[in-house]
């Protein structure tokens, strides 16, 4: 059993987010962690690695690892933010990485590497799920989400048709390239809305603000909500 | 019939109307602006769609029957990797073995010598029109126009091509260029191009009209020009694949047949192609195995073509191979799995992107041969970075890896304007949480006049884009930080 771990709450969550991180907080205690909250914690630098700002990149990078050196565990409810640090950081920071990478887990595989837990949550109504990208592709968190869903009491699993199709986010994309962007998103929104469910989850605040966006924009009765909330039991 | 024809289809259709083609090269068009073109043709992403969906589907299906498909991977990978390490003595035994197998080799730097090596061969034999093998390096130095302007009509003979060349386009994928057309379409031009009023949208129908055409082309023909696969250093064979037998036409009726190649399609040995026949047609058609494989080396009394000429195209490649990062798309046989799965092109099309090699392949290849980014930059930021392309790579291409990197050129070339204003300002903010946290209070004050229950609809300058479909929750009352500072306080 892990005794505590460091939370890497993103900036993302950190600012229009917070009920994502403070649900994780919920079901990292409610198993049984001591969890810290580095305060210095700011931002991965992944936007601006993939968009190209290198230097931003490397010095966010810096930052980081001087904010979790030392740190045994530090989960994240971000996939692709800790895809960023496990995977991009070794070679954008070299030796400077000092461990780090490793040490930080995406939430969905931090409960589901604890074993078979009863993590006692409950939720009412139907939940599709969303594989978001480097979730699937660069993380490779497989079924641990889906895993964990079906723990829940009272939800109801329905499937997502073309589930691993990119909702049209990945970050500087959605404003540079809108109109592709938006013609991505209206596809992933049609196929979240024929599934009738109540809620779409993933485990990225990211593709969540954007399907979550559109949702609203469209006047969908469909809510977007984090993986880390639903096994909170907060809704 | 079809000879008589002929005549009224070359002058009203070929050559390929120069004027409109440079047109649209003319005017720098960047990727966002032209991919909106794509997006508002709803005939053309309908086609997109259902041919990319057949395609990917057929392709999962025949992939997941073959039990070692990543070691397949792993191995391929392997020997382009190790080809391209040693390339210039791989380049010379494959001039070697070719020589000595009564082929004539030529080493061409750019498009521009390339093409007048070719024009200079065909105008050797006095021939007047060539039949051409679907080919992309063909493609990419513009070996059409150069031989229309020598005087010499290029017949490309792959129907797909056909059609394409007769509706004076380019091609918009690199397997299936007519595949932003439908039936209907092909139809329409060919009932005009082959004078042929009576056809139906049968696809039976079309393709024997165009077979009818094309025939007649084949037995006139004293020249071909092909492209190539492979090329094994180690037997001086050419490998060509293809799906409708046209190609092995081409490469068996003419008495010159001419083989335009890339540096890079060279493998050191005759088993390597054991490798790659079985992951090209599943990767590219979803075929177990293509329809025809044609394989030579050099000439042979008797069979074939009394002549052939290699000519080798380096055309930016060694630039490419000098750069350990972008290396690695050298390795692309040009499957277009990357392609199909792309959800960028399957909305857009190729046309969007202005390139020979259209899709997330093109995006890494345009800038890396050119030297610089395509479309003023704009190719390398034409992806959401999702990471399907390099799942299906059957030579494990990491291309979002390489579109990052590319974008990190793109803004070291160039500040990027307000976005790059804006981002640099962000990552100033971010490295200090001082600053970080200030501008989030900040932010909560300023955004109060725009929002609308508590969320933004319309967003400045840069981000603007964000809002043509999407709403954002402005800064809530208490961020999570100020919840933990709360919390521990009260604890
Ligand atoms: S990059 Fe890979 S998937 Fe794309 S065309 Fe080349 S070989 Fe095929």
């Amino acid at each position: 059993m892990i005794g505590r771990a460091a939370l890497f709450v993103t900036c993302l969550a950190d600012t229009l987010y917070p009920s994502v991180g403070i649900a994780t907080v919920t079901v990292l205690e409610r198993l049984g962690v001591s969890v810290s909250f580095p305060r210095e914690q700011t931002c991965c630098g992944q936007m601006h690695f993939n968009s190209g700002y290198v230097d931003e990149a490397r010095q966010l990078g810096q930052r980081f690892v001087d904010v979790f050196a030392g740190e045994p565990v530090v989960v994240t409810p971000s996939a692709s933010c800790a895809a960023h640090v496990r995977h991009q950081y070794a070679e954008l920071l070299g030796d400077d990485a000092r461990g780090v990478p490793e040490s930080v887990v995406e939430l969905s595989q931090f409960v589901s590497g604890l074993g078979a837990v009863a993590i006692g949550a409950r939720f009412r109504g139907t939940v599709t799920y969303h594989p978001t990208c480097h979730s699937l592709r660069v993380l490779r968190v497989g079924d641990s989400p889906l895993r964990l869903l079906r723990e829940v009491e009272g939800l109801g699993l329905v499937e997502l048709p073309d589930a691993d199709e990119c909702c049209g986010f990945g970050g500087t994309f959605a404003v540079k390239n809108a109109a592709v962007s938006s013609a991505m998103l209206a596809d992933k929104l049609d196929a979240i809305e024929s599934t009738g469910a109540d809620v779409v989850c993933a485990c990225d605040s990211s593709c969540l603000m954007h399907i979550g966006g559109g949702l609203r924009r469209r006047g969908s009765r469909v809510r977007a909500v984090h993986l880390a909330e639903i096994l909170a039991g907060a809704s | 019939m079809v000879r008589a024809c002929a005549p009224f289809i070359w002058r009203k259709f070929l050559p390929v109307p120069p004027s409109r083609a440079a047109a649209r090269d003319a005017a720098p068009v960047v990727f966002p602006q032209a991919a909106r073109a794509g997006l508002a043709n709803a005939q053309l992403r309908a086609n997109l769609n259902a041919a990319t969906t057949t395609i990917r589907e057929k392709r999962a299906q025949v992939v997941a029957e073959v039990g070692d498909w990543e070691e397949l991977r792993d191995a391929a990978a392997a020997i382009k990797d190790s080809a391209l390490h040693r390339l210039d003595t791989v380049l010379l035994e494959l001039e070697a073995t070719v020589t000595k197998a009564r082929g004539i080799v030529h080493w061409a730097r750019d498009a521009a010598e390339a093409n007048r090596i070719v024009v200079d061969l065909v105008r050797a034999t006095g021939a007047d029109e060539v039949v051409k093998v679907k080919s992309l390096a063909t493609d990419e130095i513009r070996l059409n126009e150069a031989l229309e302007a020598g005087g010499i009509r290029p017949i490309e003979t792959d129907l797909a091509e056909l059609i394409v060349q007769l509706a004076g386009e380019r091609a918009s994928h690199l397997l299936v260029p007519a595949i932003h057309k439908n039936r209907t379409e092909i139809r329409d031009l060919l009932r005009v191009a082959l004078d042929r009023p009576d056809l139906t949208d049968e696809p039976t129908e079309l393709t024997a009209a165009a077979r009818l055409h094309l025939r007649a082309a084949f037995l006139r023909a004293r020249v071909a020009i092909s492209g190539a696969n492979f090329a094994v250093a180690e037997t001086g064979t050419i490998c060509v694949v293809e799906s409708e037998g046209n190609g092995r036409m081409c490469t068996t009726l003419p008495e010159t047949l001419i083989t335009v190649m890339g540096i890079e399609k060279v493998v050191p040995e005759w088993r390597d192609l054991g490798v790659f026949l079985q992951l090209l047609p599943r990767s590219a058609t979803g075929e177990r195995m293509n329809p025809y494989t044609s394989l030579w080396a050099g000439v042979r009394a008797g069979d074939g073509p009394s002549a052939f000429h290699l000519v080798l195209l380096d055309n930016g490649r060694t630039r490419a191979l000098a750069d350990d990062v972008g290396r690695p798309a050298l390795r692309c046989i040009r499957c277009s799995a990357c392609v199909n799965v792309c959800p960028v092109y399957r909305r857009v099309g190729g046309h969007a992107y202005h390139t020979v090699y259209a899709g997330p392949i093109g995006a890494i290849l345009q800038p890396q041969l050119s030297g610089e980014s395509g479309q003023a930059g704009s190719l390398p930021f034409a992806s959401s970075l999702c990471g399907a392309c390099a799942d299906v790579c059957p030579v494990k291409i990491d291309i979002p890896r390489i579109l990052v990197r590319e974008r990190a050129r793109a803004v070291a070339a160039e500040r990027q304007g307000l976005e790059g204003a804006t981002l640099r300002r962000l990552g100033r903010i971010l490295s200090d949480r001082r600053r970080y946290e200030r501008a989030q209070r900040l932010t909560r004050v300023l955004q109060r006049p725009a929002l609308r229950d508590g969320h933004l609809r319309w967003f400045p300058g840069p981000l603007g884009g964000w809002g043509e479909s999407r709403d954002l929750p402005g800064v809530p009352a208490q961020t999570f930080r100020e919840w933990w500072e709360a919390r521990e306080r009260g604890a």
